[in-house]
């Protein structure tokens, strides 16, 4: 298994996610990789509402999340979770990776997009770059793209 | 049923597989049914509207569920219905989001929804009016059966462009 060099706040803390799908699996596969990038899962949800109810408890550093779900999908999630947090970084996490849906998460606020199934190299390097977008809040991680450790 | 509306299922499945066991599959058996659909295991239906409507079952038994579910995990997992059940519904998430992924890069647009999943006894309703394409896939940790029904309902933007209004 590949392994990654930890990517850290600016403060040297994990990085603190919350990971939003319905599927059980779906978040452990995700909770595995984040672990694997030296992260901290401060929250998991199951829809939409869960999720914004998580980010206002855990304000979370990054939010990787679904779309298609129940209760509330992940594009209208984003939508609400921008509007009253503008610094919000989330990042989908779907299947369906037409354009129209990535068009329509990144309108709505969402800072990128990863398509399932998800490749633990791919979302690092996502990660580093929406980490890297606001370095006030959350300090450039400590290893460059490629510096796998062995 | 037309080809170009399976070959993205054929094409995605593929993919899935072979990235998520990290391994090669290969199609062994490639069927029409016309009759109503008998489940081989447990089963995840994900139903499609739009430009093009139907509906695609991934079909595996619990057995190799529990084996994908251990391939993904990256080590052996506890057998249990629940971890059946979310395995099997992920893997066909994941074949059917890629799927309509190339679809939708062909101009078809549609909305996916949520699988429902059937592993009782009295099994799975029936598609006894719909001709259904059965793809049956050689994985490392068994045969995953794809059971795709589908059919046109609208033209495809472009092809709507084309033609001339008639007022």
């Amino acid at each position: 298994m590949k392994q990654f060099a930890a990517l850290l706040r600016k403060d040297n803390q994990p990085v603190r996610y919350l990971v939003v799908d319905d599927s059980v699996f779906a978040r452990k596969n995700l909770i595995k990789m984040i672990e694997m990038f030296g992260g901290e899962v401060a929250g998991e949800a199951g829809d939409g509402l869960t999720a914004i109810a998580e980010f206002n408890r855990i304000t979370p550093d990054i939010v990787l999340m679904d779309i298609t779900m129940p209760q509330m999908e992940g594009i209208e999630a984003v939508e609400r979770i921008v509007r009253q947090h503008a610094s919000a970084r989330i990042v989908m996490v779907s299947s369906v990776g037409y354009q129209e849906n990535i068009l329509a998460a990144l309108q709505k606020g969402a800072k990128h997009f990863v398509q399932k199934p998800v490749k633990p190299e791919v979302l690092y390097e996502i990660l580093r770059y929406v980490l890297s977008d606001d370095p006030n809040a959350v300090g450039a991680p400590v290893a460059l793209a490629g510096e796998h450790r062995s | 049923m037309r080809m170009e509306l399976i070959q993205p299922f054929i094409s995605a499945a593929d993919a899935v597989f072979a990235e998520s066991l990290q391994a090669p599959t290969n199609i062994v058996d490639l069927s029409m049914d016309e009759n109503a659909y008998r489940r081989k295991g447990v089963a995840a239906l994900i139903a499609i509207k739009g430009d093009i409507e139907g509906r695609v079952i991934l079909d595996l038994s619990p057995e190799v569920a529990m084996k994908v579910a251990s391939q993904l995990a990256g080590s052996e997992v506890e057998a249990s219905e629940q971890v059946v059940k979310e395995t099997v519904c992920e893997m066909a998430n994941m074949v059917i989001g890629n799927s309509v992924t190339l679809l939708n890069d062909q101009g078809f647009h549609f909305k996916v929804f949520p699988p429902e999943i059937h592993m009782d006894e009295t099994g799975l309703a029936g598609s006894a009016d719909t001709e259904a394409l059965v793809i049956c896939i050689e994985t490392p940790c068994g045969e995953i059966y794809l059971n795709i029904a589908m059919h046109y309902l609208h033209r495809r933007r472009q092809e709507r462009k084309a033609v001339p209004a008639l007022d």
